[in-house]
Parts: structure tokens; sequence; C-alpha cells
């Protein structure tokens, strides 16, 4: 590990020992944030018990739905926008605008019209997580340098054979960039509607947990999301470093 | 596989080739090229030199079928050249065209393997194309990690395996400096030799065109056309040392003579 | 693009946004979606209410509190950060974690330490805000150019004129890029807050007039914070177009 990885992990820990630290001697109350390692006691126990196996299926199974659904049907989109340029000029403000709004605001509204369910929770997921993967498409597409469809047209490769052998890898990285933001955005979309209101959930249960004054079992939780949502970004960061490398370019 | 002196079968031919860019929003028509006539000699290399703008890389493109000339004809062995590359050319472009995501051996491989060639016949050709430009230690890497002229010369090894007739090279050496061209010079006149190919190279370097072509073309600022077409006399077994004999003198002082005025004008553009 | 093409193209997305709004309220039916004239009209009586004001107050106190807090501490940690190296190698990936987390998840712990008021909101909005201007701002300054503070070395330049006329000028466009993220995402942390556990605030307007299925008043409260950030996001945006064009 390097240096400043060392660094990093000392600076990290020893963040955690001051929290622990603080939480046993009462520096900290109790009621406000309770030690680590009886988070991480508390979570143990709750993962050996399998009761919130269901919830984690189903939270961690609602963000795939979406990340899957936003990466399909954002390229999609992206590769159809990108084919028709004066579409994209009207569209360019839009694309501009689309994060800076709260998109999630819209999130009571499908629940008045869809219904207290999953499908809402899906839907705001997949208009989170969707454009940053059209817009990554646009972007990827645009930097395919214009001499590889001339090296294409040289070795006499049908429009089929050019997209997916040239087009395709050269545009890769920047879709890859489409996909970790489309988890992330999925992620965030997700959990806060489950925290909000939802039937069911990881973040309706930290939510209830709040309610309850139950905090063992809320910080329980809310480290298990944590480390989970960690864990995919690190491994996704990793890919992304590794692309780059090959690629002699700058990881974004 | 080498013949002292180039045949005068012709390989190629331009007749009355004018290229015209159509109006873009708010501009009038773009008269880039011609009328250029242009008889490419079987196994010959031929230079086009000229100031910037002029056109020559349009001509290339024509003649590879990348484009359309706006009038005249373009015939490539015996047959038309309309719009679609026929088989048999092959072209290195100025910019870095290879492919990021595959090694240099795959870079080399790709135009081969899409021609459907047995696992054997890519091993046996891209093994030889990347020995002989000096890739072999390089064949696992991959274009980026690679210097400027290294990622040439993967393009340029793309373009061997498919032994084509007729090599097009538009402005290769553009981005490197002045010593490592010479050198890419002679690895291209190495690569001529051993195919027997004929190639027409691109340049805006004058010693360049001189040093390794049978013949340059001089052409004339926008709209391009040949202003002469100089004979060089060179034995086909040179290397870059040439730029000692008088003779090469003698060449670039005439080809500057023709492009002098030329250039100016060009610049005022 | 001329301006002129750019707002005619901008109002003709407006004008399909509100069609398809249309067609979409045919489709779902009323209590569902309420058809866009009506319900802006509805928007145009509400913002006039005392109750609208109290609330529409409520989320701007907060919202200009956490927009403070987010800006000065993330510039803060961003210089810091952006100027000593060291700093900068090991904090960044841990902003970068903390950037991509949902945090959401931490918002309880920000209601046990701040209580349910607007103080909690303040809060949860900062702490998004934060990450994104301290990332931009120390990238802006790791970007400097050496050139510049060499060219300030040998014109003899003091220490503070080095800052206020080279350095200042020279990362301020990505600062402000930066700045502009963090409105967005601050925005959203109120909002986010209102809606989880408040008594006041635009949120809380939507999440009641969901309870009490008054979706004329939950579309009407969305478009008009989507309106105003889309309006704060463009005015931030002209800015940095311009800077980058002095730069």
């Amino acid at each position: 590990m390097t240096r400043v990885g060392r660094i990093r992990l000392v600076v990290i820990i020893a963040a955690i020992g001051a929290l622990e630290v603080a939480c046993r001697t009462g520096l900290i109350d109790r009621r406000i944030v309770i030690a680590p390692s009886d988070m991480a006691a508390s979570l143990a126990g709750i993962l050996a018990s399998g009761e919130i196996n269901s919830d984690i299926v189903q939270t961690l199974g609602v963000i795939a739905a979406a990340v899957v659904l936003s990466v399909i049907f954002g390229f999609a989109l992206g590769l159809l926008i990108h084919a028709l340029p004066r579409v994209r000029e009207v569209l360019d403000p839009l694309f501009a605008t689309y994060y800076a709004v709260p998109i999630f605001i819209f999130y009571p509204v499908l629940i008045a019209i869809f219904g207290l369910s999953l499908v809402p929770i899906l839907l705001i997921g997949v208009a989170t997580a969707m454009v940053a993967m059209t817009i990554a498409t646009l972007n990827g597409l645009d930097r395919v340098p214009r001499v590889l469809t001339k090296v294409a047209r040289v070795h006499r490769m049908g429009r089929l054979a050019t997209a997916l052998r040239l087009q395709l890898p050269a545009a890769a990285p920047y879709l890859f960039t489409g996909v970790k933001l489309s988890v992330s955005y999925g992620f965030i979309a997700v959990i806060a509607s489950e925290f909000i209101l939802a039937p069911a959930g990881l973040g309706r249960d930290i939510a209830d947990a709040y309610a309850d004054f139950n905090n063992p079992r809320m910080y329980a939780l809310m480290l298990f999301l944590l480390i989970v949502a960690t864990f995919v970004n690190m491994v996704l960061h990793a890919w992304d470093l590794r692309w780059a490398e090959r690629r002699g370019r700058e990881p974004s | 596989m080498n013949r002292e002196v180039a045949s005068n079968a012709s390989h190629a031919q331009l007749g009355g080739v004018t290229r015209i860019y159509p109006l873009a929003a708010g501009h009038s028509p773009v008269h880039a090229l011609g009328p250029v006539d242009l008889d490419l000699r079987m196994g010959e290399f031929f230079s086009v030199v000229g100031p910037s703008g002029c056109g020559k890389s349009t001509l290339l493109e024509i003649l590879a079928g990348l484009q359309r000339p706006t009038a005249g004809t373009v015939m490539f062995e015996g047959r038309s050249v309309m719009g679609d590359v026929p088989d048999g050319i092959g072209v290195v472009f100025q910019e870095d065209a290879s492919f990021p995501w595959l090694t240099v051996w795959d870079n080399a491989a790709f135009g081969l393997r899409r021609a459907g060639a047995s696992a054997a016949e890519v091993r046996r050709r891209v093994d030889d194309a990347v020995a002989f430009l000096g890739l072999r230690d390089f064949a696992r890497a991959y274009p980026p990690q690679l210097s400027g002229g290294m990622r040439q010369r993967v393009c340029i090894a793309r373009t061997l395996v498919l032994q084509p007739r007729l090599i097009l090279l538009d402005e290769p050496f553009g981005a490197l400096d002045a010593q490592t061209r010479l050198l890419m010079g002679e690895e291209v006149l190495r690569l001529w030799r051993r195919t027997s190919a004929t190639v027409l190279l691109i340049t805006h370097a004058l010693d360049e065109a001189a040093m390794l072509s049978d013949r340059v073309g001089a052409m004339s600022a926008r709209p391009g056309r040949f202003i002469e077409i100089i004979e060089t006399g060179w034995m086909r077994e040179r290397d870059s040392t040439i730029v000692r004999e008088p003779a090469f003198a003698e060449i670039t002082g005439r080809l500057w003579a023709n492009l002098r005025g030329e250039s100016i004008k060009a610049l005022a553009h | 693009m001329s301006a002129a093409r750019r707002a005619a193209d901008t109002l003709a997305i407006a004008i399909v946004l509100l069609l398809m709004w249309q067609a979409l309220h045919f489709v779902v039916g009323e209590t569902a979606l309420p058809r866009p004239v009506p319900t802006l009209a509805y928007l145009a009586r509400l913002v006039t209410t005392a109750r609208f004001a109290e609330n529409a107050a409520a989320t701007a106190t907060a919202f200009a509190v956490a927009l403070i807090l987010a800006y000065g501490i993330g510039l803060a940690i961003g210089v810091w950060m952006g100027a000593h190296r060291l700093s900068g190698a090991v904090g960044e990936p841990i902003l970068v974690a903390l950037y991509s987390l949902p945090k959401i998840t931490l918002y309880p712990v920000i209601l046990l330490i701040f209580g349910l008021g607007i103080s909690g909101k303040m809060a949860f909005g900062a702490l998004h805000g934060v990450l994104p201007v301290a990332l931009l701002t120390m990238a802006a300054i790791r970007n400097i150019s050496p050139v510049y503070l060499k060219t300030a070395r040998s014109l003899k330049l003091s220490r503070w004129q080095t800052i206020m006329t080279v350095l200042f000028p020279a990362t301020l466009p990505e600062v402000v890029s930066g700045l502009r993220i963090g409105l967005t995402v601050t925005l959203l942390g109120v909002l986010l807050a209102e809606m989880f556990a408040s008594k006041q605030g635009l949120g809380f307007l939507i999440m009641n007039a969901m309870s009490l299925l008054q979706t004329e008043e939950m579309i009407a409260v969305a478009v008009l914070l989507f309106a105003f950030a889309a309006l704060a996001n463009a005015l931030l945006l002209w800015i940095e177009h311009r800077l980058h064009r002095r730069v």
C-alpha cells in the first residue's frame, strides 16, 4: 500500500476509534450515537437472525432493477439522440438542467398515481439514474475519434460492424462512467424513497427504528447500508481506474 | 520480390478530378481540389507536396474511395472507384487511429481477422508484420502506453498485414519530431521494397518527399493542381543518407521554387 | 448557437413538456394528474396565501443558511486540501466516497443531534452541499498551471498579491462550478429533510398534499421548485461561462 494509502487508513481508523472512545466514556450521549462496536454487534445479530433478509432483497433488488433499466434505456436514448443532431440541440438545455432540479420531489406524485408500492420507487429510481446514462452515452459517442470511422471504411466494414467493433469499444470508458453514475443515483433515489414512504425495505426499516427510539437497530441498519454502498462504489471506482490506465486517460 | 525499376504499367489513374465542398451554413462553396490528372505507375513511390489546405488529403481520400469527386474519374486496377474503398488499398491516416482497447498485436490482426482468415494465417502474418516494424517487444502492450511514433507503427502494421497493393499515407509523420521522421521515412522505404506495393505519400515536408519518392508532385495552393511532377531517379535501395547527394539539394530546390509562391498564397488565406 | 435560437429551443421544450403533461393527464385521469393550465392557475393563487408564505419562508431560511454553511465550510476544506498536497491526496477518496453515499441514510443522526427543528434541516442541507464545493475547489486549486506561479514569482508579487491577482481569478470558473452543483444538492437536502420529518416548509407541503390527495397542490409546488432551481442553475451557469471566456 502506498504511503498515502496508509495515512488514509490510519486517519479512518483513528476517526472510528475516537468515536468509539467518545461514546464509551459518555462524552457523546448514547441516546444520540452509539459506539461503533455496538453498531457492529447489533448488525451481526440482526443479520444472523435473518429477519431483514427480505428487506435486503427488496431494496437491493429494486436498486438493481432501476440501474439495469436506466443503463439500457439511457444508452438506447443516447444512441438515438446522437443520431439526430437537431433534436439533440433542442434537448440540450433540458440535459443541462435535469440534474439541477430536485426530480425526487416527484416521488409523492408518483405515489398518488400508482399507490404505495414498489412501482413509484422503481420509477423515481429510473427517472433519476437514466438521464445520467444518456448524457454519458452522448459524451462517449462524441469522443469516438473521427479517424476511426474512416478506418472502418478502409476495412470495408458495414454500419453494424462499425458500431459494434469500433464505436462501442471506443466509447466504452465513458459508458462505464455512465453506469457508475447510474448506480450511485439509483442507490440514492431508492433509499430516499424508502425512507420517506414505502411499504418495506431497508430505508423504511431505518425510519421505523428511528421512530421507535431503537438506536442499536437503527445504527446497525445504517451501517449495513453504508457498507454496501461504499463497497459497490469502491469496486466500480477500481474498475474505472483500471480501464483508464489502459486507455491512458484520467478516470472520472 | 524486388524489382529494380518501377514498371510503366499504370496502377491507378485520376482523370480531371475535382472536389468542390457544397454550401455550409452561411458560407460559399469551397473549391478544394483540381482538376487533377495523375497516373500512378505500378510499384512506384509517389509523393504529393503542397502548402496547407491545398487539398492533398482530399486527393488521397478520393483515390481511396473515402470521398467522391465532384467531377472526373478515378480508376484503380482497371475498375472505377466511387465512394467505396476497393479491395487492395491500405490507408494510414495522420491522426492516431490505433485502437486503445486492443493490444498492439490485436490491433495489427484486426483487419485480417475480419476478413475471416484462419488463425494460423493470422498468426503468421501478424507476427511477421509486428517483427518487421520492431514492435515485437510491445506486442502485448496497449497503444496509449506507447509513444506517438510507435502508435503510428501499429497503424502501419495493421495496414501491412492485409498486404495491400496500393498504400496511401496521409501525412503519417506529421506529429513526430524531425529526426524521428527521417527514421520513420526509412521504415516506409523498407516497407515499400518488401511489399512491392505502389505507395502514395502526402506530406508538407519537401525533404521527406524528395528523399523517399520516385516521383514528386508539387501541388499549388487551393484549389490544388499539380504544378510540376519531378522524377527523382533514385535507386530503389535508398535510405536517409541520400540527403548528402547533390541531386537531393537540386530536387528540394526545384520543389521550393515551385512551391514558395504557393505557400505564400496559402498563408494569406 | 445564437442566444435567440437557444431561447426558442427552450421555449419549444417547455411547450413540449406541457403537451406531454396534458397527454399524461388524459391517460391517468384527473385525480392522479390534473391538467397543466388549472394547476398553474392554482399555483398563481397559492403563492399569495399566508400558508404558502410561511412554508416558503421556512424553506428559504433553511436553504439560505445551509448554503452559506456549505459554501463556507466547503471552500475552506477545498482550499486547504488543494494547497496542501498530502491532505488532498489522503482526503480526496474519502470525500469522493462520501459524495456518492446516499446521505439520507445519515439523516436520523442529524435529527438526533439537532432535533426536529430548522437547525436539523440546515445541517442536512449543508452536509449535502459541502462535498461538491470542497471537491471542485480542491480540483481547481490543484489544476492551477505551475507556469502561473512561476510568472508570479518572476514578477516578484507578494503572497497576498499572488493569491488575489493570479490564483483567485485562475480558479474562479471551476469554483463557481462547484458552487452551482452545491446549490442544487443543498436544496435537495433541505427538501428531503422537510419531506421526512418536518411540519413546515415546501417539502412538507408536498407530503401533506399527498396525504390529502391534493395532487394539484403537489404538482404546483413541485413546478415552482423546479422553476426556481432551473433559474438559479441557469444564472450560475451563465456566470460560469462568462468566467471561462475570460480565463
